[in-house]
């Protein structure tokens, strides 16, 4: 049995507009798959459907066999935006998942020392090391960004859900961000599931990259990435990477060309 | 700017403005029942401080306690309105509707009801500014980037803690900055109605030495106000800067 499975499902908004149609995903337990395909192709809302935040119109979403949103499986979420909160410090930020997790909120009261500990351990394998007591404002983009996936894995979630966790750094910061994402994920090996538009990203990280079409989003492509981990980022620069990179820009391509070749008959 | 550096611009400022006032009335021989010196005003209130300092303190308790009812009932409101769609459709309009009405108009009818005297004073001080109160507690909320929540939702966390955790906090700064506007218009409420029915405050001292023709002490009375305003704002924006800092970095640090 999958860990995440959807079955045909479908979410339309309240306005009528059908954000994903069809879905079938199967996502093994300890899996780092990512989502590409163009903006506005329902990566985000699927995300959000898994995690249980909007119930299916149709179909079915389950974790470990049982409908998402009423399973007692942990999730760790960053989004684009590091959503951290500035009345906060640092740590104070990130250990904010402590105090409300029902798995953990009592230990947390009652002891929380090695909480703590685990948070500055975690702050360290980032390189955030000597800010836990910093203000949020203090700290630049790509330094918020990484308490925010502190954040997102100091309960030791089962599943990680990363809706474009990176696409609003610099270039080289992003790199960076993946090589400390991937240190992350194989340190705890969590369930991953990346929303992002940046392929070489995609490829990078993850083991299995669906490809959605959009209006109404659906899984368009599987396609299995196969390198060792852990991934240098050497590799990036090699053919068999590029090769993966531009099988599935041409994909979203085609995708593409369809769509604004139907607003140029309409233009 | 360093706070001892804005403090003495503040000053300047204050001590600027009544030193034009002072030339003016002096070099133009403006006469003291037309418009008073500050200093007149200020020397207008000397022989008279006992009964100052009574009227004052009358107009101060009176102020606050209205505007702490405002306060208590713009932040129930104000929850009221920033978390349930369907309270905010039904009580917007209401309390807009009710905002416009000048609380000037409603003074003899609360008086009708409550007799003359410090009820009406505030009850007006209450009206004038639970508004604002109102309007910022429910901004703040309604405000709060809804990833936040979504953040402790995912956690598993109840609807009250997302509510002290992420909704309280981040609608502080909105609350505080509501307060020093409040506790201004409270101060106005207040002296409206003690002009107009009362026997006690300093709305009531400035309407009978202007029955007497003094103007240098409803200048002075003007003046008492203007202080204690001052005070209370200042009370409001200390507490501000030490409780939502976080909030007003880039002037602080």
């Amino acid at each position: 049995m999958p860990f995440i499975e959807l079955r045909n499902v479908s979410l339309r908004y309240d306005n009528g507009y059908l954000a994903v149609e069809g879905i079938n995903l199967s996502i093994e337990e300890g899996e780092f798959v990512a989502l590409v395909g163009p903006s506005g192709c329902g990566k985000s809302t699927l995300l959000r459907v898994i995690s249980g935040l909007r119930p299916p119109s149709t179909g079915k979403a389950t974790v470990r066999g049982q409908p998402v949103g009423g399973t007692p499986v942990s999730i760790g979420m960053a989004f684009q935006n590091p959503t951290l909160m500035p009345w906060r410090t640092v740590l104070q930020n990130i250990l904010l998942p402590l105090e409300v997790s029902p798995k953990h909120k009592h230990h947390y009261r009652q002891n929380p020392k090695p909480y703590v500990e685990a948070a500055r351990e975690l702050m360290a394998s980032v390189g955030l090391s000597g800010f836990e007591n910093a203000h949020v404002w203090e700290l630049s983009g790509g330094m918020q960004q990484r308490a925010s996936l502190c954040r997102a894995l100091i309960h030791q979630p089962e599943i990680l859900m990363l809706d474009e966790p990176f696409s609003a750094l610099d270039a080289f910061t992003r790199e960076e961000l993946w090589q400390a994402m991937q240190v992350l994920y194989l340190n705890r090996r969590p369930t991953v599931i990346l929303v992002t538009h940046d392929l070489r990203e995609a490829v990078y990280l993850s083991d299995t990259i669906y490809t959605m079409s959009s209006r109404p989003g659906r899984i368009a492509h599987m396609r299995k990435v196969g390198f060792a981990r852990p991934r240098a980022l050497e590799l990036t620069y090699q053919d068999e990477f590029a090769h993966i990179v531009r099988e599935l820009r041409e994909q979203i391509g085609g995708m593409r060309s369809q769509i604004t070749g139907l607003k140029g008959v309409g233009a | 700017m360093s706070l001892r550096k804005d403090t003495l611009v503040a000053a300047l400022a204050v001590v600027g403005l009544f030193a034009l006032w002072e030339a003016s009335v002096r070099l133009f021989g403006i006469p003291p029942f037309v418009l008073p010196s500050p200093s007149q005003a200020v020397l207008s209130l000397v022989p008279v401080w006992g009964v100052v300092v009574g009227h004052a303190w009358q107009t101060l308790w009176t102020t606050l306690a209205g505007f702490g009812l405002a306060v208590a009932t713009g932040v129930l409101l104000g929850a009221a309105v920033g978390t349930s769609r369907p309270l905010n459709l039904a009580l917007y309009p209401l309390l807009v509707g009710f905002n416009s009405v000048p609380k000037a108009a409603l003074v003899p009818v609360l008086v009708l009801w409550f007799g003359i005297g410090t009820v009406p004073a505030i009850l007006t001080a209450f009206l004038i500014s639970f508004f604002p109160i109102v309007v910022n507690v429910a901004t703040g909320l309604a405000a709060v980037p809804p990833e936040l929540r979504e953040v402790l939702r995912v956690l598993g966390s109840s609807r009250l803690e997302a509510f002290t955790r992420v909704s309280i906090p981040f609608s502080m700064p909105y609350f505080f900055a509501s307060l020093k506007v409040a506790i201004t218009l409270a101060f106005v409420g207040a002296v409206i109605s003690e002009i107009a029915a009362s026997q006690k405050g300093i709305g009531y001292m400035m309407t009978s030495a202007s029955s007497q023709f003094n103007v240098p002490l409803v200048f002075g009375g003007l003046l008492v106000i203007a202080a204690m305003g001052i005070l209370l704002y200042a009370v409001f924006a200390l507490l501000e800067r030490r409780l939502v800092g976080w909030a007003y970095r880039n002037q602080s640090a």
